[in-house]
This record gives C-alpha cells, structure tokens and sequence, in this order.
C-alpha cells in the first residue's frame, strides 16, 4: 500500500539515517512512503496558543495534502508528529481557528482535520501489524537487552497524541519482541530529556538525559532506541557509552534490509 | 489594575487553561522536568495568573525554562493544563516589541557537527515570536 509520508527537516540532514531505514524498512514491510510535495518544517514545537495561526501552516499543508490523496500521513520524528498531530486535533475541535486557518489558504476545498496521522510505530503496529513484522524478520536480534527511550513527544499529550498509556507505554517495546530482542522497562522512559534547553542550558540537559540514561543502564540496558533526532543528541552528548540508535534502523538491521542499496 | 485584568483574560483566552480548577496539590511541579531552574514553578503560574499577578511573570526567566513536554498537563488530576498557561504568557512577553531572546546572529556559537536542525528550529519557536 501507499502512504504519505512526512520526514522533517533533520531527517534530510542530521537524521539521514532515521529516514533511509524508514524507506527501506516499510519497503521491506510491503508499505510505500510517498514523500509529501514541498513539504514545510514542523517547526519542532507545538505552540499551544489558541490565537497563534501562522506557525501551524506548514502542519495543515502536508494535512490536507494527504487527505486529498485518501492516504495516511505517517510520521517519523517525534517532534514532527507531534506538531502535525496536535495541529490536526487543533483543526477538529476549534472551529475559529480553523476558519483563520482556511481563509488564510484559500484552497478549493476547506480542511476541517479529516486526515489520519499515523507515526511510523503505529503504523508498524496498527497498519502492518506487529505479527506481520516478525515473520519478515530475518536477523533475529537474539534477545538482545533494548531500552525504548519515548521521551516527552510520542505520548504526550496523551488526549490527542492517543498512540498508547502515556504512563505505562508499551508499543516500542512490543516492537522490540517482534525483532527478537529482549524488551528492558524502566521507568524514566517516558521523562524529557531536555529537549531545546540544550540552546541555553546545556547542563540542564545533560541532568535530564542522564538520567534516563542511567535509568536504563541500571535495568540492563545495552542499547537505547528513540524516534526522535533531539532525544538521540541529548543522549549523546552526555558522552555516555551506551548506543542510542533509531528504532528504523534496529527494525532494519533485524528485516536483513539495513545494508540495501537499491531502495531510496 | 484595569490593565492587569485584561492581561488576565487575554491569558486565559489564549491559553484555554481555567486557572479556578486548580486545588494547588503541587502535582505539576512536583513533575516538572525544569522544576530546579524555575524561579516560578507550575502551579505558580497557575495560581499567579488567576489571582491577577501577572507582571512577576512576565519578567520571570521561568518563562524560558519550560520545555514543552507536556508532563504537567497530562499529570494534573484536575485537567488544568499548566503548560499552556506558561505558554500564553511566554507569547504575551515575547510578541512585545524587542523581546526576541534570540536571532538568527546567534546560531554559528551554538551550532558543532552533531547539532539536529531540530534543535535549532524549536528554540527559534520558543524564544522568538
């Protein structure tokens, strides 16, 4: 099947990695993402103001461009999906801001929140199927110990985001059983790791970021995986020797897809 | 004091937050990642913005010590969202004219190899208008 697919700004640089084993791996999966046309960046951040306008455009553009397709729009990044899926909900259920939102688009055809966003994961979970997953794995992962790192944006806020307990979190893990791994829980994986603050505070961030990671260590963690590009830097920077690796590229490695040079 | 009450209600008109739902159980802040670098904390802004005290607020570094992560808003036991009220009065300090906290001159000291693009773009969103 064919789906919209929205990468993001750091997927095309910082993050290219994030986005190649995205193609490849739902290529793999008999899914074919379908880049949106000039897509805009997200913005990383949801501004929740209800009389701010201009800076979710760029969020209902690749909305309405899905929906004008009838296909899912699925994400990857965490802050993407985020934005998109908090500006979609904004788009339902406040009827002023989007008649600002039309007047200023001036379309064919008004766009009232009709598109279903999906991330990777609930794709893989919701559309493919997680059984599905595992029968096309071809490199068990041989129960390898993986920490899921969900950090703030895939489940919060829980009322839109929807994707799983935003407390008690189980879709990444879920995944890593499906590739063959050994699932490690603990419990700072769905606290911040200091997102943007690294701007200005970069101690700040490291306190976070340690944190979890220490977090995971301490449950026998050898690998933390993560969707998003922010988290991964975070993480890192506080030069710590565990791997943190994008989800994509795990879900690859295990499809037997990861070293493929023919996909995109 | 005329001025501070439509401060108030542009407030809570921006944000959506009904600040008279708040019974200061303290829950927000006790979560708050940025609980140790806010001079005001969560259920402060909360607290501050129902009864009027807004100025302090606005002024406040706190304002710029909030990360987005919505922990406060879904951990709150009675639906008060603090987040968005720190982020309707983020916006009211940094649409004024001249309080952009930071431009584009700023990027080349903040920027090394591994800096995501991501990074960059959530804290123009946070820190200009």
């Amino acid at each position: 099947m064919k789906v919209s697919y929205f990468p993001g700004c750091t997927l095309k640089n910082k993050a290219k990695e994030l986005d190649l084993y995205s193609y490849r791996a739902a290529e793999a999966l008999g899914v074919t993402l379908e880049e949106i046309e000039n897509w805009q960046c997200c913005g990383g951040v949801f501004t929740t103001a209800k009389n701010e306008v201009a800076t979710k455009l760029s969020s209902v553009r690749a909305l309405k461009e899905a929906n004008d397709k009838a296909q899912p729009l699925i994400t990857v990044c965490s802050a993407c999906h985020n934005v998109i899926k908090q500006t979609n909900h904004a788009m339902q259920t406040n009827p002023e801001f989007a008649a600002k939102v039309n007047r200023y688009m001036a379309a064919d055809k008004d766009y009232n929140g009709e598109a279903e966003v999906y991330h990777y994961l609930e794709m893989l979970r919701d559309i493919v199927g997680f059984d599905k997953v595992k029968e096309k794995v071809v490199n068990s992962l041989n129960g390898k110990k993986i920490a899921a790192y969900y950090g703030c944006l895939l489940l919060r806020p829980n009322k839109v985001m929807r994707m799983d307990d935003p407390e008690n979190p189980t879709i990444m893990e879920d995944l890593i059983r499906a590739l063959g791994a050994e699932a490690v829980v603990y419990a700072r994986r769905n606290e911040c790791c200091g997102g943007y603050i690294s701007v200005e505070n970069p101690d700040t961030a490291k306190k976070n970021a340690l944190a979890v990671i220490e977090n995971a260590k301490a449950a026998g963690a050898e690998m933390i995986i993560t969707a998003c590009p922010l988290c991964k830097f975070n993480l890192e920077k506080c030069g710590t020797d565990m791997p943190i690796v994008y989800f994509t590229e795990l879900l690859a490695e295990a499809l037997g897809v990861k070293e493929d040079t023919n996909g995109k | 004091m005329e001025n501070n009450k439509y401060l108030r209600e542009e407030i809570i008109r921006m944000s959506g937050v009904n600040t008279s739902k708040c019974m200061k159980c303290g829950k927000c802040s006790a979560t708050c990642p940025a609980y140790d670098e806010m001079e005001y904390h969560p259920h402060q802004f909360v607290g501050m913005v129902e009864t009027g005290d807004i100025e302090p607020l606005l002024n406040s570094e706190s304002l710029y010590k909030c990360l987005s992560c919505f922990a406060c808003v879904d951990r709150c036991p009675r639906g008060v969202e603090p987040a968005k009220v720190v982020e309707a009065v983020r916006l009211t300090a940094i649409r004024q004219q001249g309080n952009n906290r930071m431009t584009a001159n700023d990027v080349p000291a903040i920027v090394d190899d591994d800096t995501p693009q991501q990074l960059l773009v959530s804290a123009f969103r946070k820190y200009t208008k």
